[in-house]
C-alpha cells in the first residue's frame, strides 16, 4: 500500500515536468511565457499553502500576506540596499518564518471559523502596512522591482540566453527557471507528505484529538506546516517580484488571499499535483475569458459554480476518481 | 431533439464566421490601438468614462473615415485596478495583439506596471494616470495626459498668496493620492517660498469624523487657511465638519473632488471653498477667447448624449490620450512605433479637453500648472474664478 502510494507521487512529478519541458514546443507566442512563469511561480505558492490546508486540515486566508511580504522584502534589499537577490531571498523566508511561527503558535489554537479569521486578520495587517508606509514601500503607487540576479548574473525576461549552446529569449529562459523552482517545491512538499511529520499532519486533519492521544504533538505540528507553508509563500512572492519587474500592495491583497485559497479547493484538497491544476485553470481562465469583456465575471463565476457543484471534491481527485471507477468496470466486464 | 440543436448551433458559427471573415476583409489593415483600463475594481470611476470616451470616438474617427485612410480599432482589457494584471495585458497587447500604440492606464501602480514592458517592447504608450513619477524621469516611450498634483498644489499655493494667505493648514487623507498630494504640496512649498505650512494633519480613508484634527489646525497659531487633499467620501466630510465647527478661514480642496458627486454629499457646507478642476465643469462660463472651450463643450455635449450619463474629467484624460495619439499617427504619416514616438514628442499647441499640449524632449506631460482652473462653489454649483 505504501509504496504503490509514493509511487503515484513520483509518477506525479515525473508528470509533472514533461509537461513543463513539453510546453515550450507548443507555445510560440513570448505572452504565453510570461504567463506561464507567472503561473508555476503561483503555483508554487500553492503548493505550499495545500500543506497547511490539504494535509493539516487548518485555514489560511491571509497567504498573500505573506507571498508580498517576501516580495516587497526581497524589492526593499535588492534597490536600496544593493543586496545580491538571493541573500535577500533567503533572509526575506527566514524573517518570514519567525513572524508566521510567532503568530501561528497562538492563532492555531484556534479552530473553524476562529481560525480562519485570524489568518484573515494577520492578512490584511500586512497589506494595510505596506499600502501605508509610503516612504518605504511606496504605498498604493508600488515599486520597481531589479530584475533576479545571481552572483552578478542577471535573469531579466527582456535578455538574450544562451543555455547548452542554443540562443533562448530571456522569457523562455524566466519560464525554464520558474519551471524547475515548482519541480523542487512540489519535491519537496512530497516528501514532507510521506515523512512522519506528513503522517502526523494527516492524523491532525483527521481527529485532532485522536492525533493526541496517540501521542502527536498537534500544536507543534500544525504551527511548523503554518510557517513552511508561508516560506512557500515568500519565496515564491520573492521570485514573483524580480519577475514581474514592479509590485504593488494588491500581492498580499485579500482578494489574492482568497484566490490562492480557491486554487487549493478548486484543484484538490490534498493533491499536489491537483493544486497546481487549480492554479493553471484560475490563472488562464480570465486571459481566454477575456475577449467577452462584460460577461467575463459571469462566465467566471458561473465555471467556478458548476465546478464545485459537480466535482466538490476539486478537478484533479473527482477526474482520477472516475477513470479508476471505469477502470475497475471494465475489468470486472472482461472477467 | 439534441443533434438539431448541434446541428443549428453548428450553421449558427458558419454564418458568424462567414460574417467575422466579411468583416475582416472590409477593414483590411486597421491602426490597432491597444487599452488596458480599471473598468471594474476599485478604480472603476476612472476607467469606465475612459473606455466610453475611447469606444465613442474611435467609432466617430472610423465613420469620418479613420486615420490616414486607414479604419481605428480598439483592442481592451479590462485590468480591475490590479497592478499584475495590467502587466499581463500590456504584455498581450505588444506580443500577441501587436497593437500599434497604447493608450490606458487608469492607475498609476498600473502604468508603473506595464512601463517596463513598455519601454522595453518599445511602443508608444500614453497614461491616463496622475502622479509625477510616471513622466518624471522622462521615460523614452511613455506619455501621460493628466495634470500631475504636483501641478494641483501649485496652482492652489499660487491662488492662496494672490490671496495674500501664507500660513497654510494642511490636512490629508492617507490613501494613495492624498498622501503623494501631500508630499507634492510640502515640495512645492519648498520651492515656492513665501509661504509655509504650519500644521499638517492627515485622516484614514474610512474615518467618519475629521473635527479632531480640524480643531488642532484651527487653534494653531497664525493659521491663514485650510487645504484639504483627499479622495473619496473623506474630503465630504472634512467639509461637512469644517462647517459644524464654523471655520471662517478660507477653504481650498484638490482636484480629488472635482466632481458633481461631491457637492451632493458636502451640500451647502460646500459653499465658499476653492479647489484646482479641469474646465470640463464649467465650459459654459469659459470666455469665448478661451481656446479650450469649443472643445471642453463638444466632448461634454457629445459624451452626455451618447451616454446619457455625467460627463467625467476622467473620461477627458482618455479623450486627450486618444486625439494625441491620432494627432502623432498623422504627423508621423504612418504606425512606424519610432516615427510616432518623435511626433508625439513634437506636439505642441494641441487643444484639448484637459489643457492645451506642449511636448518636448524632457516633457512627456506638456500641461502647465495653468491647465487647473481655479473654481469656487457657489449656491450648489461651481463658479470659475480665473
Amino acid at each position: 500500500m505504501m509504496a504503490s502510494f509514493s509511487q503515484f507521487r513520483l509518477k506525479g512529478l515525473v508528470f509533472l515536468a514533461i509537461v513543463i519541458f513539453a510546453l515550450p514546443l507548443f507555445i510560440t507566442n513570448p505572452f504565453h511565457y510570461g504567463l506561464a512563469t507567472q503561473i508555476a511561480l503561483i503555483a508554487g505558492a500553492v503548493v505550499g499553502l495545500n500543506l497547511l490546508v490539504g494535509f493539516a486540515g487548518q485555514i489560511s486566508l491571509g497567504h498573500a500576506g505573506f507571498f508580498g511580504m517576501g516580495a516587497y522584502f526581497s524589492a526593499l534589499m535588492t534597490s536600496n540596499y544593493g543586496w545580491s537577490a538571493i541573500p535577500a531571498l533567503v533572509v526575506g523566508a527566514v524573517g518570514v518564518a519567525i513572524i508566521a511561527w510567532a503568530v501561528g503558535r497562538p492563532i492555531l489554537r484556534l479552530k473553524g471559523h476562529y481560525l480562519s479569521m485570524a489568518t484573515l486578520a494577520v492578512g490584511f495587517i500586512i497589506a494595510i502596512i505596506l499600502n501605508n508606509e509610503r516612504e518605504i514601500t511606496g504605498g498604493p503607487d508600488g515599486m520597481p522591482v531589479p530584475p533576479f540576479d545571481v552572483f552578478g548574473w542577471e535573469l531579466s525576461p527582456f535578455g538574450q540566453y544562451s543555455l547548452f549552446g542554443m540562443e533562448i529569449s530571456g522569457d523562455l529562459a524566466w519560464y525554464l527557471f520558474a519551471g524547475v523552482v515548482l519541480l523542487v517545491a512540489v519535491w519537496l512538499a512530497q516528501n514532507l507528505i510521506d515523512s512522519p511529520i506528513g503522517r502526523a499532519l494527516r492524523s491532525v486533519h483527521g481527529s485532532e484529538v485522536a492525533a493526541s492521544v496517540v501521542g502527536v504533538n498537534t500544536a507543534k505540528y500544525k504551527s511548523l506546516v503554518f510557517v513552511i507553508s508561508a516560506v512557500y509563500a515568500s519565496v515564491m512572492g520573492a521570485l514573483y517580484g524580480h519577475f514581474q519587474g514592479f509590485i504593488t500592495p494588491s500581492v498580499a491583497s485579500f482578494d489574492f488571499s482568497i484566490l490562492l485559497i480557491t486554487m487549493v479547493v478548486l484543484g484538490g484538497m490534498g493533491s499536489t499535483i491537483g493544486v497546481i491544476i487549480g492554479a493553471v485553470v484560475l490563472e488562464v481562465l480570465p486571459q481566454v475569458l477575456a475577449d467577452f469583456q462584460e460577461m467575463e465575471m459571469v462566465m467566471f463565476g458561473l465555471i467556478l459554480m458548476l465546478t464545485m457543484i459537480f466535482m466538490p471534491k476539486g478537478l484533479l481527485p473527482t477526474l482520477t476518481g472516475y477513470l479508476n471507477k471505469r477502470r475497475a468496470r471494465s475489468a470486472g466486464g472482461d472477467a | 431533439m439534441f443533434k438539431k440543436i448541434t446541428r443549428r448551433a453548428g450553421k449558427l458559427t458558419a454564418i458568424a464566421a462567414a460574417g467575422l471573415l466579411a468583416m475582416n476583409v472590409q477593414a483590411a489593415d486597421p491602426i490597432r490601438i491597444g487599452s488596458f483600463l480599471s473598468v471594474t475594481g476599485p478604480a472603476s470611476f476612472l476607467g469606465d468614462p475612459e473606455l466610453k470616451t475611447l469606444e465613442m470616438y474611435v467609432e466617430k474617427i472610423n465613420k469620418d473615415g479613420g486615420v490616414l485612410g486607414r479604419q481605428l480599432e480598439l483592442v481592451h482589457y479590462d485590468d480591475a485596478g490590479n497592478a499584475s494584471k495590467a502587466r499581463n495585458f500590456a504584455s498581450r497587447l505588444i506580443r500577441s495583439d501587436r497593437v500599434d500604440i497604447i493608450v490606458g492606464g487608469s492607475t498609476t501602480g498600473a502604468t508603473m506596471a506595464a512601463v517596463p514592458m513598455v519601454e522595453q517592447a518599445k511602443i508608444p504608450f500614453i497614461s491616463l494616470a496622475g502622479a509625477v513619477v510616471i513622466t518624471s524621469p522622462v521615460k523614452k516611450w511613455v506619455f501621460k495626459t493628466p495634470q500631475t498634483d504636483r501641478m494641483a498644489a501649485e496652482r492652489v499655493l499660487n491662488d492662496m498668496k494672490a490671496r495674500g494667505l501664507t500660513k497654510v493648514g494642511l490636512i490629508s487623507g492617507t490613501g494613495g493620492f492624498g498622501s503623494s498630494g501631500r508630499e507634492q504640496t510640502l515640495a512645492a512649498v519648498q520651492e515656492m517660498g513665501g509661504i509655509e505650512i504650519v500644521a499638517d494633519e492627515t485622516y484614514g480613508g474610512s474615518d467618519t469624523d475629521m473635527t479632531a484634527q480640524l480643531t488642532n489646525i484651527r487653534s494653531t497659531e497664525g493659521v491663514q487657511t485650510i487645504l484639504n487633499f483627499g479622495f473619496g467620501q473623506g474630503p465630504a466630510i472634512v467639509t461637512r465638519n469644517y462647517a459644524q465647527l464654523g471655520i471662517e478661514l478660507p477653504f481650498y480642496q484638490s482636484h480629488g473632488v472635482a466632481s458633481d458627486g461631491f457637492l451632493e454629499l458636502a451640500g451647502s457646507s460646500a459653499d465658499g471653498l476653492r479647489l484646482p478642476a479641469s474646465p470640463l465643469l464649467v465650459p459654459e462660463s469659459l470666455p469665448e477667447s478661451d481656446p479650450q472651450k469649443p472643445v471642453v463643450e463638444a466632448y461634454k455635449s457629445e459624451y452626455e448624449a451618447r451616454w446619457n450619463s455625467k460627463v467625467s474629467t476622467f473620461g477627458a484624460y482618455a479623450y486627450d490620450g486618444l486625439m494625441l495619439a491620432v494627432e502623432a499617427i498623422e504627423k508621423a504619416g504612418s504606425t512606424d512605433k519610432e516615427a510616432v514616438r518623435d511626433a508625439l514628442e513634437s506636439i505642441q499647441g494641441h487643444v484639448g479637453v484637459t489643457g492645451t499640449f506642449n511636448m518636448s524632449a524632457d516633457d512627456h506631460n506638456g500641461l502647465e500648472a495653468d491647465s487647473f482652473r481655479i473654481l469656487e462653489v457657489q449656491d450648489g454649483g461651481w463658479k470659475l474664478i480665473n
